[in-house]
């Protein structure tokens, strides 16, 4: 009885957001198109063409799962901080809480918007990929889908931790600003950690955002500067641990309960 | 049974503001009560806990028999709620909202589509179904809270200044629809600043103020306490303007407004004929009378200053 109310509710919030983030696709869907474009552009081909090969791959080839992770990282934090805040700031986050609804269920549906955004971005990156690069194999289906959805439920743990925290639009773009943005640049989207001197390789293998990459790195090119496996592990980790910060808060209704 | 029992119920914020000082309070299954107080009485604090938007500090809260603290599920089923604030998504459309709510209580989505074309056809916002939220008027807005809350069909309906800011046409409307669902079995709490609405539709009433119950009982048992009354009357001008000048009312207090309106008060046992014979005898023609205030306006400022009392001489 329980569980298929929960059901149902998880439903209802996954369908709210899908329906939110595709009601304002040109704010959400849009914009990661045009900014890979601009990316292939100038880093594939005016800047790659000049580097040649990186991880034994042509450049262009080498920066596509960067690329792709970058969108699916930023598009599913920014989609569940600003949609969680938003509903505390209306104040229609109320609307659950006076439900019989878990704060699994909240996160569920919430991940579960943030995820779906971010696998629709993952695909249009994709296809705008394919207008750059000529031969986009795949070498390894299940890691990429995994790490993808990994990492998209990672990074909408964290928006919504975010947005609990929130107080203040300037808020919820403090973390992509100051956190998210660094270590998505010096995770090996553009380059391979090999070419870092000794200690900055070291240094390198403490940003989170690196496993991401080359786990997905790996999915689709078959190559990668750390384990796939240490990877995943690192990856599933840290879902856990946001996820059970996720969860205490709402439990204790931290930021939305007086 | 008993649609809602507080016992002890305490609540201080952070900061060490107290809110709650330990209030019993029953309402009975069936009932239309009002819960009134000034602003900053602990009216909202209280539906806040019970609809648990607000965590309590101490002691028991049960609505239907299900426990805050140990049947949380059970008990939200059981109510639906109606906030003082708009806090629906305005970009989201009227059936979005109601039906959304419906799927957090576990309603089928194709059900809840059902309930909605039948709570938005007797609120009278079925013409506004795809229409965003944010295009709705004042009245619309309250209307559709009202709509969002009963999808789930609840048996407790708490309405938090259900009228604030509504004209009257509609306001009467509204009374009319509560006064119909409460008949059909739904137990309503009502809070508002209008006495006149607490009079018209509620059975029982709580006075809160300070954070205290200072009154719980019947409206019916709490008019009869009224004493006395103000009356205004409005009397015929006479050639000069100053109907009032020489006027005598023996027995009564009274008081001129102006040259030709009077205010007085009547006690319980004295009766209006009095007035009116003084009146007749010194050839002075009443136009009109009327009560001052609404009767439960005053029986509450007087509950609520006499409740202040020792505070005061303390203080």
């Amino acid at each position: 009885m329980q569980s298929s109310i929960s059901y149902i509710a998880l439903k209802t919030i996954w369908i709210k957001e899908c329906t939110r983030f595709l009601r304002i696709w040109v704010q959400t869907l849009v914009p990661p198109a045009i900014t890979m474009t601009l990316y292939f552009v100038i880093f594939g081909s005016i800047v790659g063409s000049r580097i040649g090969e990186m991880g034994g791959r042509p450049y262009m080839e080498f920066i596509v799962p960067g690329l792709i992770m970058m969108s699916v990282i930023t598009n599913s934090y920014s989609n569940v901080a600003s949609s969680f805040f938003s509903a505390k700031f209306q104040r229609n986050i109320e609307e659950m809480l006076v439900a019989p609804v878990s704060p699994a269920v909240i996160i569920g549906g919430y991940v579960g918007g943030g995820l779906a955004r971010a696998l629709i971005v993952a695909v249009i990156v994709t296809c705008v990929s394919f207008l750059f690069v000529e031969n986009v194999s795949i070498h390894n289906l299940l890691i990429l889908v995994i790490t993808v959805i990994l990492t998209s439920t990672l990074f909408s743990l964290g928006g919504l931790i975010n947005a609990v925290h929130a107080k203040t639009f300037d808020d919820i773009s403090i973390v992509p600003t100051f956190v998210l943005t660094p270590l998505t640049y010096l995770g090996g989207v553009f380059f391979s950690i090999q070419l870092l001197p000794g200690i900055w390789q070291a240094i390198a293998q403490a940003n989170p955002v690196l496993y991401m990459v080359n786990a997905f790195r790996y999915g689709f090119l078959g190559v990668s500067d750390v384990s796939v496996g240490i990877a995943l592990a690192v990856i599933i980790g840290f879902n856990l641990v946001l996820f059970i910060t996720a969860y205490t808060l709402l439990k204790r209704g931290a930021g939305i309960r007086s | 049974m008993k649609a809602l029992s507080i016992r002890g119920l305490k609540k201080t914020y952070k900061g060490g503001q107290v809110a709650l000082k330990g209030i019993d309070l029953d309402v009975e299954e069936g009932d239309f009560f009002a819960l009134l107080g000034p602003n900053g009485a602990g009216k909202s604090t209280t539906i806040g806990i019970i609809s648990s938007l607000v965590n309590k500090t101490e002691g028991k809260v049960s609505v239907f028999g299900f426990d805050l603290d140990t049947q949380l599920s059970d008990l939200k089923r059981q109510i639906g709620l109606v906030p003082q604030e708009f806090n629906f998504n305005q970009f989201e459309t009227v059936q979005q909202i109601v039906v959304n709510q419906a799927g957090y209580y576990g309603v089928p989505r194709e059900v809840a589509k059902e309930r909605s074309e039948k709570y938005l056809k007797q609120l009278s916002l079925w013409d506004k179904r795809n229409s965003p939220a944010r295009m709705l008027s004042g009245g619309m807005k309250r209307r559709l809270m009202i709509a969002r809350a009963l999808l789930h069909e609840p048996k407790l309906l708490i309405l938090d200044e259900p009228t604030a800011g509504v004209d009257i046409e509609l306001r009467r409307s509204m009374w009319d629809y509560l006064e119909d669902i409460n008949k059909q079995g739904i137990t309503i709490i009502l809070t508002t600043h209008y006495l006149e609405e607490a009079e018209t539709l509620c059975r029982n009433i709580a006075i809160i103020d300070q954070g205290t119950i200072i009154e719980n009982t019947s409206i019916k048992r709490l008019l009869a306490t009224l004493n006395m009354e103000t009356f205004v009357f409005d009397l015929a001008p006479n050639d000069n303007d100053e109907t009032t000048q020489n006027l005598t009312l023996e027995g009564f207090t009274w008081r001129a407004v102006d040259g030709h309106t009077i205010e007085v008060d009547v006690e319980k046992s004295q009766g209006l004929n009095r007035v009116f014979e003084q009146l007749s005898q010194q050839k002075i023609t009443v136009l009109s009378m009327r009560n001052k205030a609404n009767r439960l306006e005053e029986l509450f400022v007087n509950l609520v200053e006499k409740g202040r009392q020792p505070a005061a001489a303390g203080a």
